[in-house]
């Protein structure tokens, strides 16, 4: 029995020994640049982890399919938790991974930017929209708009096209994406002197009654409301907007994304609602219906807006790839300063808007569209 | 006219909370022991009225019956699974096992129906009635209220009157004793938790008529929130669930409308801790003196 002990143990440390080395130093020998991401790919949030996922492979498959420059992509689990999603990008930089695409869902990609700063790596997050991800960080990029950018924008939208004279918001205290837009917006509302009639405030456990919230912004007159939050609890405002005779007009962010294919949902509640959003899966020009239509034919569902953001990510990528010169041989840290340069110059189109251009701190600007729903499909406000 | 919309959307809000606090003070009142898993059986009943109706289109009474029947079996599998065998232990070994009944219901749920949330059909209709301008009284409301009172008459007269409700009372006062008279004590705990769970599949219906947003997490919150409402009410006390329900709906509307929006949770359980201290059985609870 000792002797058996002995020899699994040895077995252990052997495999031990040979993992560890088999990580080391070794270059992409495939002649592929290596991409790699964390994500939630199960799990309560897995929805937008498996959506980034698949946006991806989609835009790897189509540009390796060109010949020409090889790209290599490898996703890992986080579970939507930052403690593993480090451990997930471990396991990547174990694979020697060249460019990586942070991670899917905010909380974790701030935990994996700090790691890819510290080691180098330059980072494009198709979808983590804190500030925090790329605060004081060089080489870590976003392709979507940062939190503060949605309320600015919507503000701006609102006040451009004249929405509204007089505005309610509603908006979910205790989570910090809606704060984060409720704030800008508040501020550029001032600036631009948009009349803000009401302000209430809802959380998770007060999410089912709206009666009050919706009265007020009723008795206050307001012809416009507008809703910072996921799709979760905008039905329900919906609903019960309606149930009290009070059709303002409604105008939602990205998190309003989603409503349409919310199971059972009376898409005619959503009648005339408005949002800001960079991706519509309904758009009619070619590079979206392309993606759609190879999306449903190999996932059998409908990307949403996340699956646009990573598809962008690598394309974004391939264009810095190839003004920049990158081959497979290169280190992480050699790609990282290459990637750095030609995103800071860098002009691009995809599926989530037109001539994208990155600042310093890594944040993109992009002009958001205006959708508003009409008979059950979004339609460009423009 | 502000006054009565806030008492009329605060009796909406409250009804329902009422409607969950029965099940959960039946269950107390007779087997004293805190049922945290009650708020998901809710859950479950909701979804399987939600699948009978939306999914196969059945008539609204077959999937109430059918998720009452659901329930009902659930809830006796429950019992005899987590809490029979802790019959003897310690009340917090139980309590816990609630809890971990409750997590797991709600996991399982995310496994069999994903955490993608549905929008559930009203079985009552989506109209109201519109007493004079701004003040209105949705169908669900009236359908609660009415459930609701008919709910607390039923089991008031089932506790008082049959063979089995003097059982149950017996067992809730000593079940040691109640075993020596000849009570089968485990099949009269069985019935009750048969009852707290069909009353459940109700609720869980009535809940998702109101706010039709359906996820696994549906029944945690507004279960709490009805649980406090218990508690208010004096827990155990079939009345005292129905007046606590109400009134902490009450209270939270007005504390959002007339105080603030984002600290009226604060507000009702800080309206709900003054009221146990000055009467810490709550509004009917009854004061049993324990004999040595």
């Amino acid at each position: 029995m000792k002797k058996m002990k002995k020899v699994v143990c040895f077995g252990l440390i052997s495999a031990m020994m040979l993992s560890a080395f088999a990580g080391c130093g070794k270059k992409s020998d495939s002649g592929a640049i290596r991409i790699g991401g964390t994500g939630p790919l199960t799990g309560g949030a897995a929805v937008y982890g498996m959506a980034a996922k698949r946006g991806a492979e989609i835009a790897v498959e189509e540009i390796n399919a060109l010949g020409g420059m090889q790209f290599e992509l490898r996703y890992e689990d986080d579970t939507h938790d930052a403690e593993k999603a480090v451990n997930a990008y471990n396991i990547l930089k174990d694979w020697n991974v060249q460019i990586s695409l942070g991670s899917v869902t905010s909380q974790p990609c701030v935990a994996t930017a700090a790691e890819t700063y510290a080691d180098r790596i330059f980072a494009l997050t198709p979808s983590a929209s804190a500030t925090d991800v790329t605060k004081g960080k060089d080489n870590m990029f976003q392709m979507c708009f940062s939190d503060p950018n949605q309320g600015s924008a919507s503000a701006q939208y609102i006040s451009e096209k004249k929405l509204g004279t007089k505005v309610a918001i509603i908006y979910k205290n205790d989570d910090v994406y809606s704060t984060g837009i409720f704030e800008t917006f508040m501020d550029k509302a001032d600036e631009l002197g948009i009349n803000v009639v009401s302000k209430t405030t809802f959380n998770t456990d007060s999410q089912n009654d709206f009666s009050v919230q919706l009265g007020e912004a009723q008795k206050a007159g307001a012809d416009l409301v507008f809703l910072p939050m996921y799709y979760e609890a905008a039905a329900l405002i919906l609903d019960q907007a309606k149930k009290m005779n009070y059709a303002p007009k409604f105008f939602g962010v990205d998190g309003m994304d989603g409503i349409l294919t919310l199971e059972g949902f009376d898409t005619s509640l959503a009648e005339g609602v408005m949002l800001l959003t960079p991706f519509s899966a309904d758009a009619t020009d070619e590079k979206t219906v392309n993606f759609v239509k190879k999306y449903n034919e190999k996932f059998g569902e409908t990307p949403n807006q996340f699956a646009a953001d990573a598809y962008d990510c690598v394309y974004a990528i391939y264009e810095a790839c190839q003004k920049g010169k990158v081959t497979s041989d290169m280190t992480a840290e050699e790609v990282c300063d290459i990637m750095i340069e030609q995103f800071t110059t860098l002009k691009f189109d995809g599926l989530t808007g037109a001539g994208m251009t990155w600042g310093k701190n890594g944040e993109v600007t992009k002009s958001p569209k205006g959708m508003v729903i009409e008979n059950g499909v979004y339609v460009g406000l423009d | 006219m502000d006054f009565l919309s806030n008492v009329i959307n605060g009796i909406s809000l409250g009804s329902i909370y009422a409607i969950i606090a029965l099940g959960y003070t039946m269950v107390y009142g007779i087997a004293k022991m805190l049922n945290f898993a009650h708020g998901d059986v809710i859950m479950v009943g909701a979804y399987v009225c939600f699948f009978m109706t939306s999914r196969y289109n059945m008539p609204a009474i077959v999937g109430i019956l059918l998720s009452m029947f659901v329930c009902t079996v659930l809830g006796i599998m429950i019992e005899r699974l987590a809490y029979k065998p802790l019959r003897q232990a310690t009340s917090l070994a139980v309590l816990i096992t609630a809890i971990g009944m409750s997590y797991f219901l709600q996991n399982a749920a995310q496994l069999l129906w994903t955490s993608n949330p549905k929008v559930f059909k009203s079985v009552v209709g989506d109209g109201g009635i519109q007493l004079t301008e701004g003040l209105y009284v949705s169908y669900v409301t009236l359908v609660t209220i009415a459930a609701c009172v008919i709910i607390m008459i039923a089991l008031t007269v089932f506790t008082g009157k049959t063979k089995m409700g003097k059982a149950m009372r017996a067992c809730s006062e000593d079940k040691g004793a109640a075993q020596l008279m000849g009570i089968n004590v485990n099949t009269t705990i069985s019935i009750t938790f048969a009852i707290g769970s069909a009353l459940a599949a109700i609720a869980g219906v009535l809940l998702c008529s109101a706010y039709p947003n359906l996820v696994p997490t549906t029944g945690s919150m507004p279960g709490i929130k009805a649980f406090t409402a218990a508690v208010f009410g004096g827990i155990g006390s079939i009345p005292g669930a129905l007046i606590g329900g109400v009134l902490l709906g009450i209270i939270e509307i007005f504390a959002k409308a007339y105080i603030s929006t984002e600290i009226s949770d604060a507000i009702v359980f800080g309206v709900l801790i003054v009221v146990l201290l000055v009467k810490p059985t709550g509004l009917l609870g009854k004061k049993i003196s324990e004999k040595v």
